[in-house]
């Protein structure tokens, strides 16, 4: 079996050979602009509503993304897609336009590194040659799936997280150049508690904390092993949680641990404690990271995709949220 | 190695030794503050009603019909909302705050269409309101009625 | 003028307690309407609001707790007159202004306007 305790590892590491990332007004003033493929200001995109708006961002950066990597649809042997809408439908009604065999998946943010997981598993067992992966958010659209009506005059405490608008989209292939993927540590879901639906950060720690962990124990791996241990969507408040966690387990990560939520946006952008969304992890690893890793600027990386399992009617009832976190490492090409 | 492992108790004193808190006292003199300027604005309308010659009853009537309209139309305008995030409760409290209520969820649920999305969805905070108020209030007269007090 | 101030004191006080009650526990805006209007109700019902208002004017006629004020006052008018059948023709009639006010805004803004940012 190729794996070491709970993490998997590739005999022949997929490549990632294309990755494009396109984003929404809020994410194209942070400090990662210069970065994306492509900044949409328009919350509509031109469409009539927030869902086809996203659905029509989603369905750019494929294209953008089977361009950059040379590919036609008919190449790719697989698609793995999610977002958070109920039923995931974005992830849905693109496949469709797309016509390639495709696996919906729901992670909640952990989405796009669950699929990116997955698909590194297909092309290592040899189920596939190339694989496309995305993931998607979009504040409006989430704000209002989970939350209240965006007019609507609520306050929000300091540490509620901004939803990203954006998607990141994948080519992974058995053969070729780019930032290989050497391992995948599948997370499971942790509950410490938290049912306080603008606080998710504090959900997810435990889970983010669990999962990095896990990985470095399975491959006898420190902190300092890595240049950046990057995680999804935790913001500030998240992040120092799971610092911390992992402080009290022996693990010192002050030095590497970074947040993609907590990275997208400026102090002066007043959005609370960072990015939150699928589209957190997915942007920044398809655009800032990964032409680091490109560069050679970084030698190794592990990237945690952290979720958020709520949903609205979980929240009415009084549950708590558990979370989940999956984790991949990328090494330079 | 040990586990990452913590009761919820434990949990939520690491949380609040490590997250910020909510600004309480900031929040109590901005809702103050918004809050005290809406009722005070609405008294200015009754009292410039009244010296146009308006009788006290209808005054006071008008002045509430102009502030829901002055709510509705910030709202459509996207003002509402950013006087919420400042004023928290101080612009939830006034009748702009319902009528703001209102129209977020109207304008929003537009693209479920005009009878299911608008039509149904504007009452998703305004209809609690006046459901408790209409049952209190029907439950008030019944036991005043039945007790005579 | 000493009405003005007076509005201000008063409703600025309801709104800020109100928002004592939204930092303080884990209930939502709509939690806090709901609790307003039921307290506007029982105030109502033992004169007290009625005093209030002869106190401080728009500063409880503006805050929500007002519709718990004329839908009562409604029902307790119309049930002297009527009795059983007024507490139902009662609930609102002092409150239709503002309720009528309230959905006809909301639905014309609706129909004029988009949502934003």
């Amino acid at each position: 079996m190729k794996r070491t305790g709970k993490t998997v590892y590739f005999d022949t590491p997929p490549v990632m050979l294309a990755t494009s990332a396109m984003a929404g007004e809020m994410e194209g003033k942070g400090p990662l602009k210069e970065y994306f493929d492509k900044v949409v200001d328009d919350p509509y995109f031109q469409t009539q509503t927030f869902e086809k708006a996203e659905r029509k961002l989603c369905g750019m950066n494929c294209q953008n993304v089977l361009k950059k990597a040379n590919l036609q649809p008919d190449d790719i042997d697989f698609l793995l897609a999610g977002d958070l809408l109920n039923q995931i439908v974005t992830a849905n009604f693109c496949a469709r336009e797309l016509q390639i065999p495709f696996i919906g998946l729901y992670g909640a943010c952990s989405t796009m590194i669950e699929a990116l997981s997955l698909g590194s598993m297909l092309i290592d067992g040899g189920y596939a040659q190339h694989i496309m992966a995305f993931a998607s958010s979009h504040y409006q659209t989430a704000e209002r799936q989970y939350r209240m009506p965006i007019e609507y005059g609520s306050q929000y405490p300091p540490y509620k997280q901004w939803t990203v608008t954006g998607t990141g989209a994948y080519v992974l292939a058995q053969n070729g150049i780019g930032p290989k993927i050497t391992h995948a540590t599948i997370g499971k879901v942790m509950d410490f508690g938290i049912i306080e639906p603008n606080d998710m950060g504090s959900a997810m720690a435990p889970a983010a904390a669990d999962t990095i962990a896990q990985h470095l124990k399975d491959l006898g791996r420190t902190p300092d092993d890595y240049d950046l241990i990057v995680t999804g969507d935790l913001g500030q408040v998240g992040k120092t949680l799971t610092r911390e966690l992992l402080r009290e387990i022996n693990y010192d990560v002050d030095e590497v641990l970074e947040d993609c939520g907590a990275m997208l946006y400026s102090q002066e952008q007043n959005t609370g404690s960072g990015g939150s969304g699928a589209a957190a992890s997915a942007i920044v690893l398809a655009s800032y990271l990964y032409q680091k890793l490109t560069l050679g600027e970084f030698q190794r990386i592990m990237v945690v995709g952290t979720g958020a399992l709520l949903s609205p009617v979980s929240s009415l009832q009084g549950d708590t949220i558990p979370g989940i976190a999956h984790g991949i490492t990328i090494e330079k090409p | 190695m040990k586990n990452v492992d913590k009761t919820p108790d434990e949990y939520n004193q690491m949380i609040n030794q490590f997250r910020p808190g909510k600004p309480k006292i900031v929040n109590f003199l901005q809702a103050y503050l918004v809050g005290g300027l809406i009722c005070g604005f609405g008294q200015a309308l009754i009292e410039i009603l009244q010296l146009l010659g308006m009788p006290a009853d209808e005054a006071s009537s008008l002045a509430t019909i102009i502030l829901i309209f002055l709510g509705a139309l910030l709202t459509g305008l996207g003002i509402y909302d950013e006087i919420g995030q400042f004023g928290g409760a101080g612009s939830a409290v006034p009748i702009t705050g319902f009528a703001n209520a209102i129209v977020s969820p109207a304008m929003e649920f537009k693209s479920e269409g005009w009878i299911l999305g608008t039509g149904a969805k504007m009452y998703i905070v305004a209809g609690p309101v006046l459901t408790y108020g209409m049952v209190t209030a029907f439950l008030i007269g019944l036991i005043k009625t039945i007790f005579k007090f | 003028m000493l009405m003005i101030l007076k509005a201000f004191l008063v409703g600025g006080l309801i709104c800020a307690l109100g928002q004592v009650f939204l930092d303080n526990t884990k209930y939502t805006p709509a939690h806090l309407l709901v609790t307003l209007v039921v307290l506007g109700c029982i105030f109502t019902a033992f004169g007290v609001y009625d005093w209030l208002l002869d106190f401080s004017g728009a500063g409880v006629g503006v805050p929500v707790s007002n519709f718990g004020y004329i839908l009562t006052k409604g029902v307790l008018l119309e049930a002297k007159r009527d009795g059983l059948i007024g507490l139902f023709k009662g609930v609102l009639e002092v409150a239709s202004a503002g309720i009528s006010a309230s959905v006809i805004f909301g639905f014309l803004v609706a129909v004029f306007f988009k949502p934003r940012k």
